[in-house]
């Protein structure tokens, strides 16, 4: 390094978390790509059915590649899907960037609602809990009860009372228009943030717990400093790492959690298109789907590591 | 819903440790008893989990069905007490999987040192960085539903919580004078690491592994439940939620109730169980 100065640290810190980054989604798509080419079932056979004649069943290989070097097959799937190509789907016949992208919407929409309940919701109950000595023991019941409840459990319980029951929310479908939308993915929101929403609040009441018991908390309250300033200007803040690196952690982890919650409320997404083309063996849209999440998920995750470089100085020194 | 329970377990291992003792005790008996379920529910289940009787399907609690009969007419309680055991076999397979690979990738990596240690440290975090419910479910895609593709699958997706819980104590462990005692003395690696440090570290492994338990229980039921997993008609948890389902539409909650509240309730005996021995364990504070 010719720089001496913090900053090429700084540098080197965000080159390296970004091509790691940019590793990881490509040895995914190798993997993803790898398991499903090895996976049962003949793509010819389900385009063309059984009765095709030899001869037609040739030239279907041949037009979808199946005879190349599977490195070959692989790097020409992965220029198209860096373009936006991921194939053609085995079933429908669309492209599969047709069948996702509209879905996509969707799914976004899920996940920030869901997003906002972890974050309003988690960070909110987890303030009291690490505030309040007489909340906590509250808090960490709710805390350890919505950890333990899986998403597809609170999703079923959701859909008997307020669905069935008292008849609030639809039980299943995505809806149209943005009200409507909202109204259908209420419930699937709800069913997905629980167990983050929960994760998120036990990290931050221990970290808010935590920073309350220090000695400048202590002092700055001995010294007559309104409880409320203490709390926003010096507590909270110092708290806030840890609750953005479980925050950015727990929205990362609703968008693998769509896959199944959007499976129970029947909502259009593409969680529920990678389930039902996993159940009609349409692999084409199998590895685009789960390429797009892995993604996300890296992307997302990342995005936290760079922002935690960016607030803590302290971060820049670790390579 | 698969929360990282390598950095949950860090912190309600001392948010537990403040309740003391009773915690311990009752999650112990808990996590005791449903386990206890899982091995002789089978044997105790006063129907046939796959009986069918469709003049009494869809029947509520009765003194000859306890817990009421689904769409089928099976009994809910007999189906809940045999399905204990796969429920309880898909997480116990998933969680001795990471155990070893987990143990072993941490106390190798933890031994070498250097820059073996610094790339078991980097392939840690880029495992951590692919979301565990996917890995289950292409699974499945690729090896075909049923129990051993999620169970392999998820293995696989725990083995880094484990190692990263050990390998810092493992590392704490190998600077130890007893170590380089035994190394003076010309005793193999391969001996110190299987009969001195392995035992050293055996504490905080049974207690993460109690932990994972728990979080394993709930994925393995969940790939069950949209059908990836164990197959209907065989009983066991997940299939149970799902084959509630219809049946919650109409109002008859029994079955999902029934599956959902023994899952969470494992979940949380477990969870609690996990970080109560954490706290006793000297693991990392």
């Amino acid at each position: 390094m010719t720089d001496p100065e913090p900053r090429s640290g700084l540098a080197r810190r965000v080159v390296s978390t970004i091509t790691g980054a940019v590793a990881t989604i490509l040895a995914a798509s190798f993997v993803i790509f790898a398991g499903l080419s090895a996976a049962p079932g003949d793509p010819v056979a389900q385009i063309l059915g059984a009765k095709a004649t030899d001869q037609a069943r040739a030239a279907m290989r041949r037009r979808l590649g199946l005879d190349d070097p599977f490195l070959e097959r692989y790097w020409h799937w992965l220029t198209g899907a860096v373009h936006g190509d991921f194939g053609v789907s085995l079933t429908s016949r669309q492209a599969v960037t047709d069948l996702v992208v509209p879905r996509l919407a969707t799914t976004f929409l899920l996940v920030v609602m869901a997003a906002l309940l972890v974050v309003v919701v988690g960070i909110g109950v987890g303030v009291i809990g690490g505030v309040s000595t007489r909340g906590r023991a509250v808090v960490s019941t709710l805390v350890g009860l919505g950890i333990a409840v899986p998403g597809f459990v609170a999703a079923n319980a959701l859909i008997g009372v307020f669905a069935v029951r008292l008849g609030w929310f639809p039980t299943y479908g995505s809806g149209d228009g943005l009200i409507d939308r909202i109204w259908h993915l209420t419930l699937p929101a709800i069913a997905l943030s629980i167990g983050y929403g929960a994760y998120v609040s036990q990290l931050t009441s221990t970290a808010v717990a935590e920073e309350s018991e220090k000695e400048y908390v202590v002092t700055a309250h001995g010294r007559g400093v309104p409880a409320s300033v203490v709390l926003r200007h010096h507590t909270l803040r110092n708290a806030a790492m840890p609750v953005l690196t479980a925050s950015g952690l727990a929205v990362a982890g609703l968008v693998a959690g769509t896959v199944i919650v959007e499976q129970i409320f029947a909502v259009d997404g593409v969680g529920a298109l990678l389930i039902r083309s996993i159940s009609s063996k349409d692999y084409p849209v199998v590895t685009a789907v789960s390429l797009i999440i892995v993604t996300v998920f890296v992307v997302v995750t990342t995005a936290i590591d760079l922002v935690q470089v960016a607030l803590d100085p302290r971060e820049r020194a670790k390579s | 819903m698969a929360v990282p329970w390598g950095a949950v377990g860090d912190l309600t291992r001392r948010r537990f440790a403040a309740l003391g003792d009773p915690a311990l005790v009752v999650s112990a008996v808990a996590a005791g008893l449903l386990t206890l379920l899982a091995v002789i529910g089978p044997w105790i289940a006063p129907y046939s989990p796959d009986a069918t009787d469709v003049l009494s399907a869809s029947q509520g609690p009765s003194a000859q069905h306890l817990l009421g009969t689904d769409s089928l007419g099976r009994d809910i309680c007999s189906r809940a007490l045999a399905g204990a055991r796969l429920s309880f076999a898909g997480p116990a397979m998933i969680v001795l999987i990471s155990t070893v690979l987990g143990t072993a990738l941490a106390i190798f990596s933890a031994w070498h040192g250097g820059w073996v240690d610094r790339m078991a440290n980097r392939f840690l975090n880029v495992m951590f960085s692919v979301p565990g419910i996917l890995v289950a479910v292409l699974s499945s895609a690729v090896f075909g539903a049923g129990f051993w593709a999620p169970v392999l699958a998820l293995g696989v997706v725990y083995t880094p919580y484990m190692a990263r819980v050990v390998r810092s104590l493992a590392i704490r462990e190998r600077h130890q004078g007893y170590v380089e005692s035994l190394q003076l003395a010309t005793m193999s690696s391969w001996r110190i690491g299987l009969r001195h440090l392995t035992p050293n570290v055996m504490p905080i492994v049974v207690a993460q592994a109690t932990y994972g338990f728990g979080s394993a229980l709930a994925d393995f039921a969940a790939v069950s439940f949209i059908g990836l997993g164990i197959q209907p008609p065989e009983a066991e948890w997940g299939v149970m939620v799902s084959d509630g389902r219809s049946e919650l539409l109409n109002g008859a909650i029994q079955q999902t109730l029934v599956a959902g509240t023994l899952i969470v309730i494992t979940v949380i005996a477990f969870n609690v169980l996990g970080a109560q021995l954490s706290a006793r364990s000297g693991g990392r504070r």
